[in-house]
């Protein structure tokens, strides 16, 4: 019955917005989900199970000898999605009594069944599930399992469940394979904790905390080091006998969206780094390197477009030595050292900033206004190299927030403990209209920066001046100011506006100005060239 | 038997059958507020029924003239007579059937046939020469499970998050009773806490008879005792600020709808319940089927479907545009908006057959001819 079990799982995921309700319900299914299913369900969830045997296709015509052509045209087109349509609209056959597959047995059958048999099994697999099911198995035999539970979360729940550090969890994690029967045996005590051996594995990231003003009074610039804060992607390369991986921030691999720097990766030893898109030696911005994001494979083309390469802040192992214990001094000296010799292709070095007193220090900050600049990092000089956030060792120090007063548009509904709330904000500037007025033009969305009692004053007026609505959405009278503040704009093709705001986030409610006096487009353009034309960019409207 | 702008008309016998106006006669199927409308003359219904209409609209508005009919018992006006049989759908829904010179039809208002301890089943009325059909759950896509599985999905998740509330949206009228039932029925023993809506239909069911054990109001209840309980309210009301006086909702809707991920997605439906109300797709052909008419008409809902599978049968249906039916129960939330206008399947006001008689319930053998039954 696991694989109807495991189907119920997905249902629930799918629907709970909450993390901590994601979380129960990952613990829950890892509390009494025997092996070897909670395991493959597991793989299943975090995307390591990729069958290629079944196309959309088969299942196209598998329906297709079930259900009138006529009826299912009609159900696809109010359902919309196929896979769905396929499993709610499979018809029950007469007869068929046969219990519901294993998981655990539908994946070893997808992989060693052979292709012209593959058929006929889903089909009996299909007649033996209820709706929930079928969905379930249509969705992980086409490799379109997405579920909003990353690997991140899986583990989160794992090391919840177990009552342990999820930086252990994460040490070993990818180096063990389904159905994960070690880890399981070590997680109940059961058994050794899994030695990773040669594979690459991720070490867990140090990461840093906001610096606020009040902070640094207390702190003494001889025992900090700094260096920029770059607006890329946070990469760790981790190369040994067993391969190379290219990991995220959360853990995730993406070695296979990033080809070139797995090549180049011809050493052993795990470094800490920026990815970012370098072009002649300069960083392009933020939206360059999206476009290499969330992609399983690239094409030559993109890699000629929008070349990476990682610059390297941090060595953790060299060769096997782990060196994390060291202060950071050492490290970096380390670091320099290994550069030097191993000299990879695509990587340099992250430069530290030379500084006498943190008063010069806000200065050179204020001062970088590069887009792939978000401000500085302190590290400090004897740190060694610790998982997670640990608060003293490493700070962030971001610079100013750009800003902007634009006008509310558009309002949706939050999700979770926001369900009932307008908390999704979509703001516009002003531009001319080719008849000689201006129109309001949409240039981003925010959904955080407020206090509880703004969202609750926000949540009032929008439904006190709704125009019109949209299923969740409402589109509000255009006659409320937004302060809102971004990090850095960004050209894009992708918004009718040009322009993209990163992390834009609600500043104040500017009941005081009229909506005729918002900002206008040319001024968030403005900020997209690497020096903004002035302060705070709140000019009036027709200054 | 004609289809005008008021819904269906029957000539001889002067009366109009669930007319969205007021009309000087109407006979009314069941209480859902897109089948009986307030202000007409003289209403015909189930004694039921017109408690409903009296609860909801008022003594005023319920029919100056209210004739309860019990199932089984005719009346005969100018000749034409009536009858009505229980159609399953909440209480007091009846299916009516009238019949005039030895041809006979039958509509059957909304119905379900699955088994629910708070009305009266579904009984078929054979063959008679038109049987007129819903159609809101009419695409193969909607088989609603059995709604007891649905149930122990929710108790489960009660168990699940013990610090959470479970909010339901459910109808006033039906729907919420059904699922408080289904509750009782599960060994749901504790207090259900009630949205202020939902609470004057629930003790009507129970002055029919119908237990549905402690019910407290919500609006009056002490925060804390809320924490882990069962909590129901109207949908429009389960995401919105009402919910916000409760711990962390689970945010559960229980309606037919709910089988198609998209749509409770669109609602922020944490939990969907896929408990209907309405015959689905396998209980509106087996219906069809059983009751053996020679010409079927199909009204509020997707027609299209349901007429092509019975064409593939050998079966007449012709789809039949009734204006103003499905906006209150499980019909209006076809409309993603949640709005007041538009109907299930067919744009708000579509009026394509209105005003036209398009069939006899003589049994003629096509529609064209003037309403002659």
């Amino acid at each position: 019955m696991s694989l109807p079990r495991f189907a119920a799982l997905l249902d629930s995921l799918i629907f709970t917005p909450g993390r901590n309700a994601k979380l129960a319900l990952l613990r829950q299914w890892f509390a009494e989900t025997p092996d070897p299913e909670r395991g493959v369900g597991l793989a299943a969830l975090t995307g390591e199970l990729a069958f290629s045997a079944a196309k959309p296709m088969l299942i196209r015509d598998l329906v297709a000898t079930r259900v009138d052509p006529v009826l299912l045209a009609l159900s696809h087109d109010y359902v919309g999605d196929f896979a769905e349509t396929v499993a709610l609209i499979w018809p029950p056959r007469a007869g068929v009594n046969a219990p519901a597959p294993d998981l655990a047995d539908v994946v070893e059958a997808l992989e060693l069944t052979p292709r012209a048999e593959l058929p006929a099994l889903i089909a009996g697999w299909l007649d033996a599930l209820d709706a929930t099911g079928r969905y379930a198995l249509i969705k992980l035999v086409t490799g379109g399992l997405r579920v909003g539970a990353s690997g991140r979360l899986a583990r989160l729940a794992l090391a919840e469940w177990a009552g342990r550090d999820v930086a252990e969890i994460d040490e070993v994690w990818h180096g063990i394979r389904p159905p994960y029967l070690p880890l399981f045996r070590w997680l109940e005590g059961r058994g050794e904790r899994p030695d990773p051996g040669g594979a690459p594995v991720f070490r867990p990231l140090m990461l840093a905390h906001p610096l606020e003003d009040a902070d640094i009074a207390a702190l003494d610039p001889a025992q900090w080091r700094a260096e920029w804060k770059w607006d890329g992607i946070r990469v760790q390369l981790s190369a040994a006998a067993g391969g190379r991986r290219l990991w995220s921030r959360g853990g995730e691999d993406v070695s296979g969206a990033f080809p070139e720097i797995v090549e180049a990766m011809e050493f052993h030893g795990v470094l800490d780094g920026e990815l970012l898109v370098i072009r002649d030696g300069a960083v392009a911005p933020f939206a360059d390197l999206q476009q290499r994001l969330n992609r399983k494979a690239v094409t030559p083309k993109l890699m000629r477009d929008f070349p990476v390469g990682v610059r390297l802040y941090d060595l953790l192992f060299d060769g096997a030595e782990d060196l994390r214990a060291l202060p950071f001094d050492e490290r970096r000296a380390r670091l320099e050292a290994w550069l030097a010799r191993v000299a990879p292709a695509r990587m340099d070095l992250s430069p530290q900033i030379a500084f006498a007193g943190f008063q010069q220090l806000a200065a050179i900050r204020e001062g970088a206004r590069a887009a792939s600049i978000e401000g500085l990092m302190l590290k400090r000089a004897d740190s060694p190299y610790v998982a997670g956030r640990v608060k003293g060792l490493w700070w962030k120090w971001k610079r100013e927030p750009l800003s902007v007063d634009a006008v509310l548009m558009y309002a949706q509904r939050g999700h979770g403990k926001r369900s009932s709330y307008y908390s999704d904000y979509t703001f516009g500037v002003w531009q001319p209209d080719g008849e000689g007025g201006e129109a309001l033009v949409p240039i981003g969305k925010a959904y955080s920066g407020y206090t509880d009692q703004e969202l609750a004053w926000l949540d009032r007026w929008i439904r006190n001046h709704t125009t019109s609505r949209f299923g969740p959405v409402r589109e509000v009278e255009k006659a409320l100011v937004l302060e809102v503040i971004f990090d850095a704009a960004q050209r894009s093709s992708r918004h009718k506006s040009g322009v993209a705001l990163r992390f834009p986030r609600i500043a104040r409610i500017r009941t005081d100005k009229p909506a005729s006096e918002a900002d206008r487009l040319e001024t968030v353009m403005a900020f997209i060239e690497h020096h903004p034309a002035e302060g705070t960019g709140t000019a009036p409207r027709g200054s | 038997m004609r289809v005008t702008p008021l819904g269906l008309h029957c000539e001889p016998g002067g009366f109009f059958i669930d007319p969205i106006r007021p009309v000087d006669r109407a006979v009314v199927s069941h209480g859902h507020a897109d089948h009986a409308r307030p202000g007409h003359g003289a209403v015909l219904a189930t004694a039921e029924t017109l408690a409903i209409m009296r609860a909801r609209m008022g003594e005023g508005a319920a029919g100056r003239q209210q004739q309860a009919l019990a199932p089984g018992q005719v009346v005969t006006q100018n000749g034409v007579r009536v009858w009505l049989r229980p159609a399953g759908h909440v209480l007091g829904s009846a299916q009516i059937c009238v019949e005039w010179r030895g041809s006979r039809i039958v509509v059957s208002g909304d119905y379900k046939r699955r088994f629910d301890p708070t009305c009266a089943g579904f009984e078929v009325e054979p063959a008679p020469d038109v049987f007129v059909t819903e159609a809101t759950f009419a695409l193969p896509v909607f088989r609603h499970p059995p709604a007891e599985a649905e149930i122990a999905r929710l108790l489960r998740s009660v168990a699940l998050f013990p610090g959470r509330t479970h909010v339901i949206g459910a109808y006033a009228l039906g729907k919420a009773q059904r699922v408080i039932a289904l509750l009782r029925a599960a060994g749901w023993e504790r207090p259900i806490y009630l949205h202020g809506a939902l609470l004057p239909l629930c003790r009507l069911y129970e002055s029919f008879g119908v237990p549905l054990g402690e019910l407290r109001p919500a609006t009056v209840a002490d925060k804390a005792q809320l924490v882990g309980a069962i909590v129901l309210a109207p949908p429009s009301a389960i995401a919105d600020r009402w919910a916000r006086r409760l711990q962390d909702p689970v945010v559960c809707l229980a309606s037919g709808w709910m089988q198609v991920r998209q749509r409770a997605r669109a609602r922020g439906v944490e939990l969907p319940l896929v408990i209907s109300d309405h015959a689905d797709w396998d209980e509106l052909n087996r219906t069809v089927d059983e009751v053996g008419a020679p010409e079927v008409w199909v009204t509020h809902g997707r027609d299209d479907a349901l007429v092509h599978a019975m064409a593939q049968r050998g079966l007449r249906g012709r789809a039949l545009h009734l204006v103003g039916l499905g906006e209150e129960d499980e019909g209006g939330e076809a409309d993603p908006a949640g709005g007041t206008g538009g109907t299930a399947g067919e744009p708000a006001g579509s009026g394509a057959a209105s005003g036209t008689a398009i069939g006899a319930a003589s049994g003629a053998a096509s529609g064209t001819g003037e309403g002659t039954a």
